[in-house]
């Protein structure tokens, strides 16, 4: 039971943490100013996906949520997806297929994704366009994120048939 | 011009990484929230809920004593200087019809009184402490009333008036007028087998970037006032808010960080007088974002425009006649206004060579949303009445639409009186079209969409009917005599480069663009290169992202002071090498003898030049502006296929093909081509605002709905190479032109698939199904 009425405590990028909040606050502000700023403010509507993160795998929008509502759950934002020296498959992906112009759905775009891969064992065009179809980005068309990320895909598919190939080797 | 002046660039003309995509994919700190300190005041307005009103009395007593509230500004406590919003050329060739808050609302969503205070939660509650008593005035929704005789008068302050002498008369709600005739139009008419004359209405609609309009301000120790702020005009907002507040320039520092998509929107000073003004008041860090609702309802928008053309052909595909006439809906402030209109005719009548030419724009005050910088700029509106005509003629003489545009585009070479005649509040400047692969353009296009197997809409039956339509287009590339930037670019110890800009990366890619342009000057890679934009105290002066320049002119700014840093290194290098300067070539970082047997790196010349000896700083500093606005051009093709039960148009394909010059990073430019034409789609298909008694009542995306991932139908972008001798390395600009296309080829192919003429878009299954029903066949 929590002990302070106006604390909420949840798993954030791995790390348990609390912070204090007040029960009308939306988990996008608190995040934000605790310093999670790669967290999107694109429309407060739940109709951009500038916003989205993981709570527990799923992405969610996190300007409809109330933080109190991550009480006890697992919360991933982008500062949890890559590095400068290593950056994830997608974010590379995006980087070399040059799909990233203003950047500012990118984000929100990585934990659409990051849901997808971890949801689904195989990717057809329309499971993936049912994930990603909640991120809207103004710039690009889409044609070059759907690229970048339709090569991950691929890969990851290809991945997974070699291994079960080799693994059903011995039977044959 | 040699056989391919492209082959040897190993800087631009390739696709290069983008310098910032890195930062921007790891969600790293880089837009202007992202700023914002902890204890930033939080500032809300209230705002207009009426289209046309006079504010009688207004109360802030009981909102300043809420809690949390560090100030509240109204017309009663900041200053009355007038103004224009829209970040333009000085003198501005809008307007000075805006006053920081005044005692009258003109449209809904007018601002009437801010609140700072420590949290959103608090402004809110003191927004709604405010009383206000208004006079309702009746207001005015559209074209024709504004022009009625005895029209309410919307700008009836004494101080409104122009800058520049051009024409202006608020009382009868005319914010501008501009035209120009060549030749003899009556007679060209005359002249004419066919000839025509229709009306056509473009609609309202917004940029919708995904970072919505925001800024900080921040009063810094010296005491002077730090706005960062999601801006195209970092140098304009600088003058526009010294002038708001009554202060000099000098007291104000303005910072662009990463933006996150702008569109033309953020040509405009819209809310950094007010963070400036809190900043000052409170001595607090202010951040003020809009929310989607704001962003469309007080936002700045596309101008919906009516266009009338006549026109007249000759049995042979002479055009004898073209006649527009524009009426353009400014809404509430009539920034941008006059330029708009003006391109409707500057960047559209010279595609087609026509000896008699009859231009005639208008623009009027309606208490509507407030019309804006919008990619197209105009050319947008006019180029679905233009290629909807072009489709009309070509059908009266049994001509392929694709022949005609042939036979009558403009090509190398060729001028057009209109370049002369129409410029940007003055009269423009006389011009020859340099490079031109519009030619190709339309080959390749039609190839890829399938031309040949397009057949006529009367053969067609059933209840899905496929149609093919096509359309050219041209833009420009900054406006010449008017537009100016700068760049400097200094030499560090390890060969690495500061290039500093003005010019205003808003999520295009423009630094990745300078950059490389720089490197190729300079011999260098363009990951050597520190790109800095835009600060109006760090970089030069840049007239910002706007007219399609940054390619073109800041490019050519930035090529120059590369060329500069690098007569300096020449120079030091030669020094070091003991040889003559005109022996000493750069290559690959380094300045090496002609024979090659002697070099030193750019490194080594850094650190010689600022540690050894005739010690000095390496640094290039040029600015630019340009003789002439080459154009761009593009045709467009789509596949579509009619639903004539239900109205639906699906896009099968898209076929994007553009003449940018030298492709300065082809990756880049197809990723422009390929997003301004889906919001060109969205538009011609989606996209509007509904109104009920002036106020729009689909604020949001769900309401207003642009293009997602599940709704892009296969894009085809197709750059077309040509080599444009002004410009950098042979460039011309991007950016703009794409986002004409959709709405006259999607008119011209659903008249292909169905007989039905639309003359206003969008493009909606209503208005579709009832066009169909109209159709005799
Ligand atoms: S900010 Fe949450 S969906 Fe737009
Ligand atoms: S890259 Fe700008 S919104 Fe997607």
């Amino acid at each position: 039971m929590k002990k302070n009425p106006n604390t909420v405590s949840f798993t954030l990028n791995g790390e348990r943490k609390t912070f204090i909040t007040e029960p009308n606050e939306k988990l996008l502000a608190l995040l934000r100013r605790e310093g999670y700023k790669g967290t999107k403010f694109g429309c407060g509507q739940g109709t951009c996906g500038a916003c989205t993160v993981l709570m527990d795998g799923r992405a969610i929008y996190s300007c409809l949520l109330f933080a109190m509502q991550a009480e006890g759950r697992d919360v991933r934002t982008i500062e949890s997806v890559g590095t400068h020296e290593k950056p994830s498959e997608f974010q590379q992906e995006l980087i070399d297929g040059a799909a990233v112009q203003c950047g500012f759905c990118i984000p929100g775009m990585i934990m659409s994704a990051e849901a997808l891969m971890k949801a689904e064992d195989v990717y057809p065009d329309d499971v993936v366009r049912e994930y990603m179809d909640g991120n809207l980005c103004r710039c690009t068309g889409y044609e070059k994120i759907w690229g970048a990320l339709r090569r991950v895909l691929d890969r990851r598919e290809e991945g997974r048939e070699q291994s079960s190939e080799s693994r059903s080797d011995p039977k044959a | 011009m040699t056989a391919n002046p492209t082959a040897n660039f190993k800087q631009v003309n390739h696709s290069v990484r983008k310098v910032d995509a890195v930062q921007l994919a790891l969600g790293k700190p880089s837009y202007v929230a992202d700023f914002a300190p902890r204890d930033a005041l939080v500032v809300k307005m209230l705002w207009s809920p009426h289209p046309h009103a006079k504010i009688v009395s207004l109360d802030v007593s009981a909102a300043e004593k809420m809690p949390g509230v560090k100030a509240v500004l109204w017309h009663g406590n900041v200053p009355r200087i007038v103004h224009c919003t829209a970040g333009q050329g000085f003198p501005e060739p809008s307007p000075y019809d805006t006053f920081m808050f005044d005692t009258k609302v003109r449209f809904v969503g007018d601002r009437v009184a801010a609140v700072a205070a420590e949290t959103e939660e608090q402004a809110l509650a003191a927004l709604a402490k405010i009383q206000v008593k208004y006079e309702l005035l009746k207001p005015v929704f559209s074209i024709d009333e504004a022009m009625a005789d005895g029209a309410p008068i919307i700008h009836d302050e004494p101080e409104a008036h122009v800058p520049i002498p051009i024409p202006y008369e608020p009382k009868k709600n005319l914010v501008a007028k501009v035209g120009c005739e060549a030749g003899d139009f009556e007679k060209g008419m005359k002249e004419a087998d066919f000839t025509f004359d229709d009306v056509y209405e473009t609609p309202y609609a917004q940029h919708c970037p995904i970072e919505p309009y925001v800024s900080l301000a921040h009063v810094d120790s010296s005491g002077r006032i730090f706005i960062t702020t999601s801006t195209q005009v970092p140098f304009h907002c600088r003058r526009i808010v010294a002038q708001t507040l009554g202060l000099p320039v000098q007291k104000i520092r303005v910072i662009k960080p990463r933006i996150g998509g702008g569109f033309g929107s953020k040509q405009e000073i819209l809310l950094e007088d007010v963070v400036a003004l809190f900043a000052l008041r409170t001595g607090r860090p202010c951040l003020w974002q809009f929310n989607r609702e704001e962003n469309f309802r007080t936002g700045r928008t596309r101008h919906p425009i009516r266009v009338r053309i006549r026109a007249g052909i000759k049995k042979d595909g002479t055009i004898t006649a073209i006649g527009m006439d524009c009426w353009n809906n400014t809404g509430a402030y009539g920034g941008h206004g006059l330029t708009v209109v003006s391109c409707c005719g500057s960047k559209v009548l010279p595609l087609y060579r026509c000896d008699n030419i009859h231009f005639d724009g208008k623009v009027y005050y309606t208490n509507l949303p407030v019309g804006g910088a919008y990619r197209g700029f105009g050319a947008t509106q006019a180029f679905f009445a233009m290629e909807s005509t072009m489709d009309k003629m070509a059908e009266a003489i049994g001509m392929d639409p694709l022949k005609l545009r042939q036979l009558n585009h403009i090509k190398s070479g060729e001028g057009s009186p209109i370049f002369a005649a129409l410029g940007e509040g003055k009269e423009g400047v006389p011009m020859t079209v340099g490079s031109c692969a519009l030619g190709e353009c339309i080959t390749k296009g039609a190839a890829e969409i399938g031309w040949d197997k397009r057949t006529d809409w009367r053969a067609k039956t059933g209840r899905y009917r496929r149609g093919i339509g096509m359309a050219c287009l041209m833009q420009g590339s900054s406006i010449p005599h008017i537009d100016m930037g700068g760049a400097s670019i200094k030499l560090n110890e390890d060969g690495s480069f500061n290039l500093l800009v003005g010019a205003t990366d808003l999520g295009t890619g423009s630094d990745t663009v300078l950059a490389q342009i720089a490197a190729e000057e300079l011999c260098t890679a363009t990951d050597k290169m520190i790109v800095y934009s835009s600060d109006t105290d760090m970089t030069p002066f840049d007239v910002g992202a706007y007219a399609s320049s940054t390619t073109y002119l800041s490019g050519e700014a930035a090529r120059k002071a590369a060329a500069d840093a690098k007569r300096q290194i020449l120079h030091t290098g030669a020094e070091m090498l003991n040889l003559p300067e005109d022996q000493c070539v750069c290559k690959d970082a380094h300045v090496q003898s002609k024979d090659g047997k002697k070099s030193v790196s750019y490194s080594d010349i850094s650190c010689y030049s600022l540690y050894s000896k005739n010690q000095y700083q390496i640094i290039g500093t040029a600015s630019h502006i340009t003789q002439k606005s080459p154009p761009p051009f593009a045709a467009h093709f789509a596949e579509i296929e009619v639903d004539t039960w239900t109205g639906n148009v699906k896009v099968l394909k898209y076929v994007s093909t553009i003449d940018c010059g030298t492709a300065i990073n082809p990756a880049l430019c197809e990723g422009q081509t390929e997003g301004g034409t889906l919001n060109g789609i969205s538009y011609a298909l989606t996209e509007q605002y509904l109104f009920r008694n002036g106020r729009m009542t689909n604020a949001s995306f769900t309401d207003y709905h642009i293009f997602s991932m599940r709704d892009v139908p296969p894009i085809k972008a197709i750059i077309v190479p040509s080599f444009e001798d002004t410009g950098p390395f042979g460039a011309k600009s991007v950016s703009e032109i794409c986002i004409n296309g959709p709405a006259p080829v999607f008119g011209n192919a659903i008249y292909n698939a169905t007989g039905a003429r639309l003359n206003e878009f969008p493009f909606t299954p209503e208005k579709v199904l009832n066009a169909i029903r109209a159709v005799k066949k």
